[in-house]
């Protein structure tokens, strides 16, 4: 296949026009990329790092959203609730019954979709507004429940969790963590990008789009919305035991409500629908605090920051600023960064005759 | 069984029931004008309490005069939200438009925070603080007076809806909107004025509680418990959300009850209602006096 895509649509086959990265470029970028986060221990610090995994495992949580969000047009506004739901299974797994903490994450994830199932049923058979409103109450619930079950949370106390390990091989650091986040985004990016090519995918896409057509196509709504919230659960548990076993504690009081519109603010600032968007969202998400933090470190000592008192609100400010970007992104740019990101990429493809 | 508390809890949940009833109509009503759900209705509350706050304690005015000046702010708030924000959003799917409404509440809770500190703050004594006793119970005067204000809030309420001009207008636009239009209803201007009545309707709860309780961020969690009375009550429907509020007042404080005597699981009065909210959404989700045209799968 050709290194780049020729100005046009020529595709032929459904299987050309169904392949993830259509050029030889694409893929070569691709593999650039994830070259390029291997090597990041080299040349950047801990802290940086730590930046990394955080939009790793926050991308990964995050595109589990954009599945029930963006693809199947359901709304929910408990994901950090399932994200937390993940962080404690992995770490209670571990302590009972000192289960590795390589296979904790994955059955983390499947004991969130397995939750995320129960409060599913309601998304089975409500959409938009009143599902949102039952996912906002799932929300409270569960943070409840970590509040409540000292058995499974530590209670107000926490729970500390143990690093990663495999085979002798320890990841208690960023420089090692990274890795297993590296895997682990890899691993869940490439199989949201396959299932959206699968017939659930389709699926999924056609009950966004115009459910009656989708029914009438013979498409199970209920199945199919329920089965959006699991994979939605599911994702947002695994990232949730990344998270735990990064931080190596679980504090009951970490997913409140804001956690969780932080997530919808990376579907929408990333792209609706848009599986890298995902990750860029997460990407903007993790790094519009540290932009906060540098402004107001630029500012510091002058006399904005007298009058302002910026030193001691900074994470009032940081609060202010996502839900400014949620509300500018949503007039200025409502198909998100990935959507800038493909006219970036048309801009180059057509260069220089656009018109 | 202790009747006497029972009853006294009943009491108290009626009088924070009014007050979620008040608040829960001022939902409705931007919902049935605009279609549009509103997350950021308890930073109306808290907005609207901290002006009030700051003009009483920080300029000195008199009650009257800051609470004038107060609703007067409210209304311009609401109006500039809606033609800065919700307009350009007007054909937008649902998730964009709730989206918007959760990033204004964000935003203006961490404003809040950020100029008025997280403490919560008292309000200069207005009323004469008092207990009163009505058919045996041990009441505050400020809660009985609290109850009045929403007892008259609704009242307006119904007085608009039925009597007044605008009124009729609001609730033809809300039955159909190019109806009303070819009658001659502005229908931007019915939403600009949906958004202005509501901000300035919950401004007034949020006085209320503020005056009772102290002002504090814990008042933008009525725009959150507002959603239960609205399902209950039905999300359309203005006496639904006055009945939905009481019932989900005296609710979680019948579940206080249940929780202290025999439950011990802590914090019932926080949750309950949204174990009642799954129910109903299980059962009837149109709720009590809700339109019955929610697509079911």
């Amino acid at each position: 296949m050709a290194d780049l895509a020729p100005a046009g649509d020529y595709r032929s086959s459904y299987r050309e026009d169904m392949t993830i990265f259509p050029t030889r470029n694409s893929r070569i970028a691709l593999w650039i990329g994830i070259l390029l986060v291997a090597c990041a221990p080299l040349a950047l610090g801990r802290y940086e790092l730590g930046l990394l995994i955080n939009i790793g495992f926050m991308g990964i949580a995050a595109l589990g959203l954009n599945i029930l969000v963006g693809f199947t047009g359901q709304i929910s506004i408990g994901h950090a609730a399932f994200f937390g739901f993940g962080a404690f299974t992995s770490a209670w797994l571990h302590e009972t019954w000192h289960i590795p903490v390589a296979l904790c994450i994955p059955l983390a994830g499947v004991a969130t979709a397995l939750v995320g199932l129960l409060f599913g049923t309601p998304a089975a058979r409500l959409k938009g507004l009143y599902l949102a409103i039952a996912t906002l109450a799932a929300q409270f619930i569960l943070e409840d429940f970590f509040a409540r079950a000292q058995w499974f949370t530590g209670g107000v106390a926490g729970r500390i969790t143990e690093p990663f390990e495999l085979f002798g091989w320890r990841a208690d650091r960023e420089e090692s963590y990274l890795y297993v986040v590296l895997f682990a985004v890899v691993v869940m990016y490439a199989g949201a990008a396959n299932l959206m090519r699968t017939r659930d995918g389709r699926a999924l896409v056609a009950v966004r789009d115009h459910y009656l057509s989708a029914e009438v196509m013979g498409i199970n709504l209920a199945y199919y919305r329920t089965l959006s919230f699991g994979i939605a659960s599911f994702y947002a548990g695994i990232g949730g035991a990344l998270y735990a076993h990064y931080l190596l504690f679980v504090s009951v009081e970490a997913f409140t409500i804001l956690f969780s519109i932080q997530f919808l603010g990376m579907v929408i600032i990333g792209g609706l629908g848009s599986i890298m968007g995902s990750l860029m969202g997460a990407a903007f998400m993790v790094l519009l605090p540290e932009l906060v933090q540098a402004g107001a470190d630029a500012l510091a000592g002058g006399a904005v920051d007298r009058a302002l008192n910026l030193g001691n609100s900074i994470s009032f400010l940081r609060e202010m600023a996502i839900g400014a970007a949620i509300i500018l992104f949503l007039i200025f740019e409502p198909d998100g960064l990935a959507h800038r990101w493909k006219q970036v990429k048309a801009y180059w493809k057509l260069y220089p005759y656009s018109h | 069984m202790d009747w006497s508390l029972l009853l006294q809890l009943t009491l108290n949940g009626l009088i924070v029931g009014a007050l979620y009833g008040v608040v829960a109509m001022s939902f409705v009503l931007i919902y049935k004008a605009s279609q549009v759900v509103n997350f950021a209705q308890g930073e109306f509350l808290l907005v609207g309490a901290w002006v009030c706050w700051w003009l009483l304690t920080e300029w000195q005015l008199p009650f009257w005069a800051g609470f004038l000046v107060t609703l007067a702010f409210m209304t311009l708030f609401g109006m500039i939200l809606q033609v800065v924000v919700l307009r350009p959003l007007i054909g937008e799917p649902v998730i964009s438009v709730i989206m918007a409404t959760i990033g204004l509440g964000i935003f203006f809770q961490a404003l809040m925070k950020w100029i008025f500190g997280v403490f919560a703050k008292p309000f200069p004594p207005i009323f004469p603080v008092e207990r009163v006793t009505v058919l045996g119970l041990e009441v505050q005067s400020v809660y009985l007076l609290s109850l009045c204000i929403s007892v008259l809030i609704m009242l307006a309420f119904a007085w608009f809806f039925t009597a007044s001009k605008h009124g009729l207008a609001m609730r033809a636009t809300a039955f159909d909107q190019q109806v009303a239009q070819s009658l001659g209803v502005s229908v931007p201007k019915v939403f600009a004025m949906s958004w202005a009545i509501s901000a300035v309707v919950s401004a007034v709860a949020g006085v209320v509680v503020g005056v009772v309780n102290g002002v504090s961020s814990a008042l933008s969690f009525y725009g959150i418990k507002v959603f239960p009375a609205v399902i209950l009550g039905g999300l359309d429907s203005v006496v639904g959300a006055v009945l939905g509020g009481l019932i989900v007042g005296v609710l979680e404080n019948w579940a206080q009850y249940l929780d202290a005597n025999w439950l011990n699981w802590g914090n019932m009065v926080g949750v309950a209602p949204f174990y009642a909210l799954i129910l109903i959404l299980l059962i009837k989700p149109y709720g009590l006096f809700g339109t019955k045209n929610i697509e079911r799968v």
